[in-house]
């Protein structure tokens, strides 16, 4: 399925260009147009991943200048181990990403699937899915913290009070707040607003990249349409599941202005890794906060390196 | 999915009529109305924070209360409005400064490095790529400390709109090398770049009069997304900017922020601050789409 065309040509570009008579190399105008680029990708990504990790190993927890800084190995490391907030920090984000994922996904690939044949006014339908994209977090955030007010009962506004006024009052609760049983589910909810209508996106162009003539000869050989989705058509568009998933996981691991925007930077109850972050700093905990951060990359690494080998050698594999 | 998201730039192809279900038997009919009305159904849900904003907006102060605050107002005021435009309109001038500036400066260098990571190769440009495709995932909170100290201490920048210039068109390169990149490989034949080679051209010749002519899809796409990430940003306006120059993001979480926000003119200028990205994605939605659609690398 994956589209060949820029691996065939790739391969035919990558073919050794004849060596002009006067010694300079072809290919060395290429590198020299893309040096700029390459050292500003390498000071503003690799050199500060270092320097971060760096500090990371030293004891530069506070603002005074007569701190003697040195390395401590990973005391920093231990300490965010030790420290129950951190790792409810994460587990708060896990529940955020689970939420998140899952939301987005089943959202995405049922607007997907409902708008797939091409039915009347899907254009509208589609540009109203996807809208939600276009607007800040922090915009969208402006909404959500009326729409997501815990109070419930008879002072209840936004959403709550929704439930009340068509009748589900069972479905009030608290939302993001400390007494919720909800908390990060809910705090998924306006990520899963904004981000649903693009997997809707990416899976209507998957499912439109197959061929119509498997679903005919699917059907034709008696397949029923579920059969048909089922053998036919979602086997195809894991790569497709694959990239969604990559991309809602690392959006996710990115999160930080929905939560500071909703609950505020210094929240327990819906506190996540990047927005302990903005506390450290605050308080000048530069080594705790290279830690943090250092953990953070690493976890998203874990993910996206792998990806993005896969993607690499796939094209490859479809170019030869 | 494709390898070309970008080129196939309706990116989600019309419907072609061969699959579409002759419309017979009542189960037929049935299953179709079940879908229009999930349809609708979904369709009103998304809308709601949207009729939420709209009608909060205009509402004056005595009316944001409990009892009413799903209805529509009973009288409209633009008092929210002008507040928030008021508040909302110098750091708006910023967010557009900072968003074009980046805008049009990854757009060039993408172009470029794009051009030549498909059709230009050197030793190792694949691995450099793949380093710059990383930059894409890059959990922007992991870096923004050292990012702060080196900016404004090392470099000795100020906080404020040249900052987040700086930055947003740093952070662009990567998405954008990738949007051209896949452009480039589809669109330019090299066919086209051997005849140029043949007839003695260099790579500069050949990128700006051969690659960069029929690039305007390309930088259609990537400019419509740079400007939009770029006037969405809150983090890097967060850590780089401050209430006297921050970006129309730091105003409206200002204007918002704190226990007991006004309400009208929050949602207002929640609306106001949206207007320039939504109007970029109604009139150029599919380009949107299409910038979208491409950070599935693939």
């Amino acid at each position: 399925m994956p589209d060949t065309s820029v691996a065939d040509r790739e391969t035919a570009a990558a073919t050794p260009a004849p060596r002009p008579k006067r010694g300079m190399p072809t290919w060395l105008p290429g590198f020299l147009l893309v040096l700029p680029s390459i050292i500003l990708i390498g000071v503003f990504i690799y050199y500060l991943i270092v320097k971060n990790f760096l500090t990371s190993l030293t004891n530069r927890n506070s603002n005074n200048l007569n701190l003697k800084v040195h390395f401590i190995g990973f005391d920093n490391y231990t300490r965010l181990a030790n420290d129950s907030t951190y790792v409810h920090a994460w587990w708060n984000l896990l529940v955020l990403t689970v939420a998140f994922i899952i939301g987005t996904m089943v959202f995405g690939v049922l607007w997907a699937l409902l708008l797939e044949k091409g039915p009347k006014f899907e254009g509208i339908f589609r540009s109203v899915y996807l809208f939600p994209m276009a607007i800040s977090f922090i915009a969208a955030s402006v909404a959500w913290k009326w729409l997501l007010n815990p109070q419930t009962g008879p002072n209840a506004i936004g959403l709550n009070q929704l439930f009340q006024l068509v009748g589900l009052d069972s479905l009030q609760n608290a939302w993001f707040s400390s007494n919720s049983k909800f908390n990060m589910v809910a705090m998924a909810l306006p990520a899963v607003w904004q981000l649903s209508g693009y997997i809707m996106a990416l899976f209507l162009a998957g499912f439109r990249g197959i061929p119509d003539d498997q679903r005919e000869a699917a059907r034709m050989d008696g397949a029923s349409e579920f059969k048909i989705y089922r053998y036919v058509l979602f086997p195809q568009l894991s790569p497709v599941a694959l990239s969604a998933l990559i991309i809602i996981g690392h959006m996710s691991m990115k999160m930080f202005d929905l939560i500071y925007a909703l609950a505020g930077a210094t929240s327990y109850v819906a506190g996540v890794p990047a927005t302990m972050l903005w506390a450290q700093l605050s308080t000048y905990k530069y080594g705790l906060a290279g830690a943090n951060s250092t953990i953070i990359l690493v976890v998203v690494a874990i993910f996206v390196i792998p990806y993005l080998i896969y993607t690499r050698r796939s094209e490859k594999k479809a170019g030869s | 999915m494709t390898t070309s998201t970008v080129d196939a730039i309706p990116v989600i192809p019309g419907q072609t009529n061969a699959n579409t279900p002759k419309p017979g038997g009542g189960r037929a009919t049935s299953a179709r109305i079940v879908k229009y009305v999930l349809l609708f159904i979904f369709l009103v849900i998304v809308l709601i924070p949207a009729y939420v904003m709209i009608v909060t907006s205009f509402k004056p102060g005595a009316e944001i209360s409990a009892s009413r605050s799903w209805q529509l107002p009973i009288n409209w005021t633009g008092q929210g409005w002008s507040k928030a435009w008021d508040t909302l309109k110098a750091p708006m001038g910023r967010s557009l400064a900072i968003a074009s500036v980046a805008a049009i400066i990854s757009s060039m260098l993408g172009s470029m490095n794009g051009f030549v990571f498909a059709k230009w190769r050197f030793p190792g440009s694949n691995m450099v790529f793949t380093l710059f495709l990383f930059g894409m995932f890059l959990p922007y909170p992991a870096i923004m400390i050292p990012l702060q100290q080196l900016l404004i201490n090392d470099i000795g920048l100020s906080q404020g709109v040249v900052t987040l210039m700086v930055v947003h068109t740093i952070f662009g390169i990567p998405i954008c090398s990738l949007i051209f990149r896949n452009y480039y490989a589809t669109a330019v034949p090299n066919e086209i770049l051997e005849a140029a080679r043949v007839d003695g051209a260099g790579m500069w010749k050949t990128y700006t009069s051969i690659v960069l002519p029929v690039s305007i899809p390309g930088f259609v796409v990537t400019l419509i997304w740079q400007f939009t990430s770029a006037w969405n940003d809150f983090l890097f306006a967060l850590f780089l900017s401050n209430s006297t120059n921050g970006p129309a993001t730091y105003a409206l979480q200002q204007l918002s922020g704190g226990q007991n926000p006004d309400y009208a003119s929050s949602m207002a200028g929640a609306l106001i601050s949206s207007l320039p990205t939504l109007v970029i994605y109604i009139v150029l939605g599919r380009y949107f789409i299409s910038g979208m659609m491409s950070g599935s690398v693939k």
